[in-house]
């Protein structure tokens, strides 16, 4: 079946893409060994005790604890090694390290939007540099869709209304097949692309010529102003709403005395739903943003308010010196028009 | 002597003529039929749609339908195969038939009740030809939301009711069989002394009637959605796309055993009559049936994994679907150790049997790829996913269905079909259906998703293999439909017992009168009680 042209196995490019890949070479050899097992007796018994003239009946044998127990006990503790080590793969795949740059994906029937901190934008295709922990927050602008990195050997479902996050360390140079795996309607199948893996000072070569329109940031600040957030959201707390500096990654107690961890998902609630979770001390005053704002901007507001609490920023670019990191995304970039695949 | 056997004067299908003798028969083996011949029809709709689908998936471009007839396509498959034809079949048809004589009784429970969920299925069914001959329905056979409540602009709703109306025929036969297991068996025929093929449906019919209510539920609550614009599912009106999942699994989990567990209780019939036997650790066979059923109910959200739910549920539903794995394997290997020391026959039911075993067992085996978290994610909504259940539903409970009714059409008919054709048909369906879905985990691995219209090119040689063994697979499919039709008019008499077996429904004549029993049937000291006694009363000596 390895025949040329039909490979067996997709690449594997990221930091974790072997672990799997052995896991899945585990499991395949204690298949075909219990497998291989079943089948040998099934047909060995079938020889061994054919029927040797009409009406000869079998030995009455009503069963054995012991084989019972033997045949229970065995493959529940092999099976718990594959739940140990597939555990093991999960938690590898599910918590990013705490140095990663964060990647925006908006699913939209039928395309995904990429969108990166220092300004770039792009369609169905992601630029990604080579050895470095890449963090993806994704959403969805409709219905369900699922980002999927065969080659890194993840994905992660688009979920309308809330961020899920993947991440990755690419560690091959190439491009490789991005899928929707989340039936999506009409063009599903359409609903691809590719991830590029790139040398990290071509990562930054193109992030420079692909950054337009300003850093993801500085496109929120703009909207920060426009939408009239910063009548209320005032740095020095005196405003109608609360101040958000240094908010992300910290706790805060609400209106009802339960507490908060305000990430991602709290900062996109408020905006869109604000009367869902309100700090204590404040009024529900803030306006509902359901449907008067789309999923990139929401992302560009997100991605603006979390400048404004530097210690919670991961670095955003992989290049740039710990030092220069908040600078970058405060807007130090020069960038110009469109996005950079758009 | 076998020539001599002639067709007994009076049995239940000569027991009134006429249409409407049918209609309104209480009489269980009656329903069974009728039963049996609507599930054909679905099945042979079902097969219809796979094969639009495999036909589309030669060429890597979509290029035979348009992307939406694909889609309508195979979300049409799986609703048919699914809720019309694999819910139904062995339970409806086999267990419909034989339950009341397995346990020596004259019907089941509630025989008005019976013929009311047969109707039941016929309406459901009519909603559901009414979605397709209306436009089809393209949302998966899943149904998730929010696609299905807002985004989809085919028929959600007939096809949502039919599947909502056909649950409750499900219920009703699920509560039939627990009262007439519970209450009808023969005197003398305690809980352990019953076929396993008894237990089975046993534990099948727990799911079906603690499973299918919440179904139901779930899709009255897509319809409220998609049809008043209530917030359940929908995020922008304030619901969560997610719970659809959590509620949908809940039930269609446990719906795979409802189709798999049935198979596994004829599998228990066929090899302890084919090696002429009591099946090897029966009271483990017995209780795993149970075990499934009960364990089936905590796993559902293996389903969801990548669907942003906490990776601490994950890892609990990891675990716990390690569990159903346990009692799986432990009928797989007290089978094989019924082999052992067996006298075992080949006739065209056992060849049924050992294909099945061969296809469960890949079936089991590739469940551990999918129960483990760190290869799930990988392989989630891949092509892999698709090859494990259909080896599960299509190798395991269609194989098992198939062998059953090869084993029982002489009780059922009273006549036996082409020895020959039924081997051919054996042999390729298990050749056909090795091709068609083995390739179909490769593909897995590599990436492909499920639900493609179109796909890179890589992927192609996959697909044209498992398209060519889809062709031999339908072929397989149709041979028992010519030979078996030939054989109730031409089929030589197959007198009671024809293969020798132990189990009441072949004390009786085949096929059985009205009341089953002409006399009443006498229940043996053990289950599946085989002495060179025995065998002589069967006139096989």
């Amino acid at each position: 079946m390895s025949s040329k042209g039909v490979p067996l196995f997709p690449e594997a490019a990221s930091s974790f893409a072997t672990n799997v890949d052995n896991l899945y070479l585990f499991i395949i050899a204690v298949s075909v060994f219990f497998g291989v097992a079943v089948i040998i007796a099934m047909v060995a018994f079938g020889i061994i005790f054919k029927q040797k003239k009409p009406g000869e009946v079998g030995e009455r044998i009503e069963g054995n604890l012991a084989l019972e127990l033997l045949w229970s006990i065995i493959p529940t503790i092999i099976s718990m090694v594959m739940f140990g080590w597939g555990a093991q793969a999960f938690f590898e795949m599910r918590v990013p390290p705490a140095e990663t740059m964060t990647v925006y994906a908006v699913g939209k029937q039928w395309m995904w939007k990429f969108q990166h901190p220092e300004g770039a934008r792009e369609i169905n295709e992601l630029h990604v540099p080579l050895g470095k922990a890449v963090k993806v927050l994704i959403t969805s602008e409709d219905v369900l869709h699922s980002l999927y990195f065969p080659s890194f050997r993840t994905k992660m479902d688009a979920i309308p209304g809330r961020y899920s996050q993947l991440w990755f360390e690419a560690t091959k140079t190439g491009t490789y097949h991005i899928f929707c795996t989340e039936y999506c309607g009409t063009n599903h199948s359409g609903m691809i692309g590719s991830v590029v893996v790139m040398e990290p000072q071509e990562y930054q070569a193109w992030l420079a010529g692909g950054s337009v329109g300003g850093t993801l940031a500085e496109r929120g600040e703009k909207l920060f102003s426009e939408l009239a957030c910063s009548t209320c959201h005032m740095d020095s707390g005196q405003g109608r709403g609360p101040s958000l500096a240094n908010i992300v990654g910290a706790t805060a107690e609400l209106a009802d005395g339960t507490t908060v961890v305000r990430d991602e998902n709290y900062l996109r609630e408020s905006i869109i739903n604000s009367q869902a979770k309100i700090v204590k001390g404040y009024q529900p005053l803030m306006p509902a943003f359901q449907g008067l704002i789309n999923e990139e901007n929401l992302v560009a507001l997100v991605e603006y308010v979390k400048t404004k609490s530097p210690a919670a920023r991961p670095t955003p670019a992989p290049a740039a010196a710990p030092a220069a990191s908040t600078a970058t995304t405060d807007g130090m970039q020069t960038p110009s028009a469109t996005g950079g695949k758009n | 002597m076998l020539d001599t056997l002639k067709l007994p004067d009076h049995h239940y299908l000569n027991d009134g003529h006429g249409l409407k003798s049918w209609l309104l028969t209480k009489d269980h083996k009656r329903i069974a039929m009728m039963y049996l011949i609507s599930i054909t029809v679905m099945f042979a709709l079902g097969g219809f749609f796979a094969a639009g689908v495999r036909l589309e998936l030669m060429t890597p471009q979509g290029d035979l339908f348009l992307a939406d007839t694909y889609n309508k396509f195979f979300t049409m498959h799986g609703v048919v195969m699914v809720f019309f034809f694999l819910i139904p079949s062995t339970p409806a048809v086999l267990g419909n038939f034989l339950i009341p004589p397995m346990v020596g009784a004259k019907d089941l429970a509630f025989p008005r009740i019976n013929l009311l969920s047969l109707y039941i299925f016929w309406l459901g069914a009519a909603f559901f030809f009414y979605a397709l001959f209306s436009g089809g329905v393209d949302t998966g056979w899943t149904f998730y939301t929010p696609f299905s409540s807002f985004s989809s602009n085919t028929n959600v709703v007939p096809t949502a009711l039919g599947v909502f109306i056909s649950g409750f025929s499900s219920i009703l036969t699920g509560l039939n069989f627990i009262v007439t297991i519970h209450r009808m068996r023969a005197p003398g025929l305690s809980w352990f002394k019953l076929p396993l093929f008894v237990w089975a449906h046993y534990a099948t019919s727990l799911i079906q009637v603690l499973g299918t209510p919440v179904v139901a539920i779930t899709i009255i609550m897509v319809f409220v959605e998609r049809a008043f614009g209530f917030g359940i599912f929908d995020p922008v009106r304030g619901g969560d796309p997610v719970l659809f999942q959590h509620l949908f699994w809940f039930y269609s989990h446990p719906a795979v055993y409802i189709m798999i567990v049935p198979a596994l209780g004829v599998m228990s019939e066929l090899i302890s009559t084919f090696t002429r036997k009591t099946i090897f650790g029966y009271s483990f066979v017995a209780f795993s049936s149970l075990a499934i059923a009960v364990f089936g109910f905590i796993v559902w959200a293996h389903h969801m994994f990548v669907a942003g739910i906490s990776p601490y549920s994950a890892l609990v539903f990891s675990f716990l679907s390690f569990s159903v794995a346990i009692p799986s394997a432990v009928k797989v290997f007290n089978w094989t150790a019924t082999l052992w020391k067996g006298s075992i026959s080949f006739e065209p039911p056992m060849l049924y049997a050992y294909g099945f075993m061969g296809l469960f067992l890949v079936g089991g085996l590739t469940g551990l790829f999918l129960a483990t978290l760190g290869t799930d994610i990988h392989l989630h909504d891949t092509y892999f996913v698709v090859a494990h259940f259909h080896y599960i539903m299509v190798g395991g409970a269609i194989m098992g269905y198939i062998g059953g009714i090869h084993f029982w059409w002489p009780k059922m008919t009273g006549r036996m079909y082409s020895e020959f054709g039924a081997r051919m048909s054996a042999i390729l369906v298990f050749v056909g259906f090795n091709l068609t879905f083995f390739p179909q985990f490769i593909l897995g691995y590599m990436g492909m998703p499920r639900r493609y219209h179109a796909y890179p090119d890589e992927f192609q040689v996959l697909n044209i293999m498992s398209s060519a063994g889809a062709g031999v697979l339908g072929i397989g499919y149709i041979l028992p439909v010519i030979y078996l039709t030939y054989s109730l008019t031409r089929g030589k008499a197959a007198g009671p017992n024809p293969w020798g077996a132990s189990g009441l429904e072949w004390q009786t004549q085949s096929p059985p009168v009205t009341a089953n029993f002409t006399e009443p049937p006498v229940v043996p000291a053990e289950p599946y009680e085989y002495t060179p006694h025995v065998a002589r009363e069967a006139n096989l000596v």
